[in-house]
């Protein structure tokens, strides 16, 4: 069984629709302004990656508009187009062999920042019934399950930013399991008060001020990252059944995955991201010398970024191999990333180019990776390899290979 | 697929009525409930005041003070059953082949409580919008992102190879155990740390299930205020609690030695793709999902000893659940005993999914099938064996456990005794 990549779908701050996305990606067009879904100038982070024009009374069926969270609508809308872009009508299809699997990462944070407001300003009575479906991590597979017909196995991962590459991953195993189309992938959305105050927490969001300084993965001021919303849904599909429904050209396969988790902080072990690499070419049957390009975590934050950077430099030698970070256009997306990652490097093999972080960044020279800067880098690029971490210590590979 | 054979080597269940598997099974085989009126905050003026606590000391079950201060009553529970699974399997986290051990958790509302906490706090009791950021702990954001429970589990085990948190609803400790089988079956790991915790007594959930009229208002009666299967049930009661199971290829735990406690020999999912919170009355989809884990098996429906029901005590889903073992299981169905153990310890959400399974591994191991207590006037549309009031000393060589969440999704898994799959 091959598990291609047959449709995808992008809700993101660079664009609704993959080729607005992928345009704006090579243009190195930035999407981080100021927070405008709510005023955020109380607060020391205030530039974000948002998705602007999107108004979910256009894009999705207005009953279920006031049922959901905007990251449930964001989902519906990436995944449509992804059904869309697939060919795929789910009317056609047997309804046990359709399955959903997506990421989340913290829910309807917005919708429920509403919902525990009025409990505490106005009481128990004043909840809504919607909160018991919007809030909850599996809201978004539910919904798309739903409104598709698909009666298959459905899941959920919740490994932050990791989750993004795992549900990909287990999308695979589903098709293994006899699934024959697999709806995955995920979006994110928790920029509302209390969704920025709780990422502040975490001490990795960046404060510089400046926009263009904020988010500078790999260099030696890098300060953290800025947050956004958004990511991306892509159809998997067992190859056979794909060919024989007529598609021709699948845009690559899930030709290989693998994950770790690191030790608790001050353990005295190492950490693991290397292994998941090594992990997913071994799965993929390939060389490192065979992977073209690298999509990385790019977290921007010092240490991260020092672990990532020598995970790459260890397995494909100093320099060694391009590595990309279109995600400082559109800030982290948590379960949104990586799925966002996976299609930027589906076009990335689609097209030859090799998207670049703005020029004029001096790089840390204690880091040893070939960062594409200043202008995309046209190549053929046959094999990518996506990697993605979780907050805590989640390490995720996924190694793409063109059709 | 599935060359490689998974069993269940260690249990840790903190459970309503008691922490540790002996009290957890002395309750259940005992009849009692552990429902009462929640304590855990003031529920005055809700519609539904009634829930199954644990009695829970963190510091008493060996939390650490800065442990206690950073995790969520989730995270505590799953700590604690993690380290009790650990130690009664006989392996120790230095035992344990770091890179080739995962984990796999299943939470429904994750970290909730911590949430709502630090909420209230940060917008001043609810005043404001625009919430004090400078007030936040510096757990916060651990408390948003559901991971954390899987992250917790992860560093008090020493895992380091595939980590997940699985979140399909009430599914979700199903779904959790399931994923971790299904990491040994395909060689990614040796050992799995795989179960689910939810701490869900709090307003902003039990808010929630007040206004889809979900939970019962029987607040007079607390202790038999969760009746699965009975005629006047009126919804079911909130729970919390965690049960977590070391899983291991069935080679290796035999040649440690270890004692094995059952074999996971069935696991199926599927979603009724209908409604969010709704179920229809045939069962269509769980008795698909039920099939397909008994083909998977190759286990028949004769083979079932017992099953161990969803019965959360909602209309609804005890007439759907119904529908659905007579689907799958023909005339089976009227034979074997079926019980729900929400009756007792309530409906921990995601939780209950994993607590579910260690009481059906307990009916494999002890040869006997708890009771579904309260269950005094059976509803006519609810005709099968349901054990009512007294459990029951019975042969279990493959019980059936399964689920139904929101969203849609129904799961079914098998476990069975060694010998079923040796015989086969």
């Amino acid at each position: 069984m091959t598990a291609v990549i047959t449709g995808v779908g992008v809700v993101a701050p660079t664009g609704i629709g993959v080729e607005e996305h992928w345009t704006a990606v090579v243009n190195g067009d930035t999407a981080i302004r100021p927070i405008s879904r709510f005023d955020a100038s109380g607060y020391p982070v205030r530039h974000a990656g948002e998705i602007r024009e999107f108004d979910a009374a256009e894009r999705v069926p207005s009953l279920l508009v006031p049922q959901t969270d905007h990251w449930t609508h964001l989902g519906f809308q990436a995944a449509e187009m992804a059904l869309a872009d697939a060919g795929v009508d789910p009317a056609e299809l047997p309804e046990y062999e359709m399955a959903v699997v997506t990421a989340a990462s913290s829910g309807g944070t917005e919708f429920g920042q509403k919902e525990i407001q009025k409990l505490w300003s106005k009481g128990s009575r004043a909840v809504g019934a919607y909160q018991s479906i919007a809030w909850f991590y599996a809201a978004s597979t539910g919904q798309i399950s739903i409104r598709h017909g698909m009666r298959g196995p459905c899941g959920v991962i919740a490994n932050e930013q990791a989750g993004g590459l795992d549900v990909l991953a287990q999308a695979r195993r589903m098709l293994r399991n006899g699934a024959k189309v697999v709806v995955s992938g995920g979006t994110d959305a928790s920029l509302c008060p209390y969704g920025l105050t709780a990422q502040l927490s975490s001490g990795l969001l960046s404060r510089d001020p400046d926009p263009a300084r904020a988010f500078r993965p790999f260099t030696p001021g890098a300060a953290g990252y800025l947050p956004g919303e958004g990511g991306g849904k892509l159809i998997i599909e067992d190859a056979a059944h794909a060919a024989a429904r007529g598609v021709r050209a699948p845009y690559g396969e899930v030709a290989g995955y693998a994950a770790t988790f690191d030790p608790p902080p001050r353990s005295g072990r190492p950490p693991t991201l290397r292994r998941a690499i090594d992990g997913a070419l071994a799965d993929a049957a390939i060389t490192a010398a065979e992977v073209d390009v690298v999509f990385a975590d790019a977290m921007g934050e010092a240490g991260a970024d020092l672990r990532e950077a020598a995970a790459i430099s260890a397995v494909f030698g100093p320099y060694g191999v391009p590595v990309a970070a279109p995600k400082v256009l559109t800030g982290r997306l948590y379960a949104g990333g990586a799925p966002l990652d996976v299609i930027t490097a589906l076009m990335c093999m689609r097209d030859g180019i090799v998207p670049a972080v703005p020029g004029g960044w001096e790089l840390d020279p204690e880091q040893h990776i070939d960062l594409v800067q200043g202008e995309p880098r046209r190549m053929p690029v046959r094999t990518v390899l996506v990697l993605a971490r979780g907050y805590g210590g989640f390490n995720a590979a996924l190694v793409l290979r063109a059709p | 697929m599935d060359t490689l054979r998974v069993v269940i080597t260690g249990i840790g269940v903190v459970a309503p009525g008691g922490i540790g598997t002996k009290a957890f099974w002395e309750l259940l085989t005992s009849g009692k409930t552990a429902t009462r009126a929640i304590s855990l905050f003031d529920a005055t003026g809700f519609r539904s005041r009634v829930a199954a606590e644990c009695d829970f000391d963190p510091a008493k079950e060996g939390l650490t003070p800065q442990e206690i201060r950073r995790m969520d009553r989730a995270a505590q529970f799953a700590v604690v059953c993690t380290r009790d699974a650990l130690a009664d399997s006989g392996l120790t986290p230095a035992e344990l082949p770091a890179h080739r051990t995962g984990v796999s958790i299943g939470s429904a509302v994750g970290c909730t409580m911590g949430l709502e906490e630090e909420y209230v706090v940060l917008s001043d009791g609810g005043r404001k919008w625009l919430v004090d950021s400078t007030y936040g702990v510096p757990h916060l954001y651990g408390y948003m992102v559901p991971s954390t429970l899987a992250v917790e589990a992860a560093w008090a085990c020493g895992a380091e190879g595939p980590v997940a948190l699985i979140s399909t609803g009430c599914t979700s400790g199903l779904d959790a155990v399931g994923h971790g089988a299904q990491l040994i079956h395909e060689g990614s790991a040796d050992v799995v740390i795989a179960g689910a915790t939810d701490a869900p007594i709090s307003p902003i959930t039990s808010a929630c299930f007040d206004a889809i009229r979900a939970t019962t208002p029987r607040n007079e009666d607390p202790e038999h205020a969760s009746r699965p299967f009975d005629r006047d049930r009126k919804g079911f009661v909130l729970g919390e609690g965690s049960a977590v199971f070391v899983l291991e290829e069935l080679g290796r735990a035999k040649a440690r030695g270890a004692h094995i406690y059952a074999e996971i020999t069935g696991f199926a999912t599927r979603s009724n793709a209908f409604h969010m919170t709704g179920l229809k009355p045939d069962g269509r989809e769980m008795a698909e999902a039920i099939r397909v884990a008994m083909d998977k098996a190759r286990i028949r429906p004769e083979d079932i000893d017992y099953i161990n029901a969803h019965g959360s005590g909602t209309k609804q889903n005890d007439r759907h659940e119904t529908a659905a073992f007579k689907a799958s299981l023909g005339h089976r169905a009227y034979e074997v005993p079926v019980s729900s153990i929400k009756s007792m310890v309530g409906h921990s959400l995601g939780a209950i999914g994993s607590i579910e399974i260690a009481a059906s591994v307990l009916s494999i191991e002890r040869g006997v099938v708890p009771p579904t207590a309260n269950l005094d006037t059976p509803d006519p549309e609810c005709d099968l064996d349901y054990v009512p009031h007294t459990a029951r000393e019975h042969r279990v060589r493959t019980a059936l456990t399964v689920g139904s969440g929101f969203g849609g999704f129904q799961t079914a898994m098998l476990l069975s005794s060694l010998d079923v799959r040796d015989a086969a």
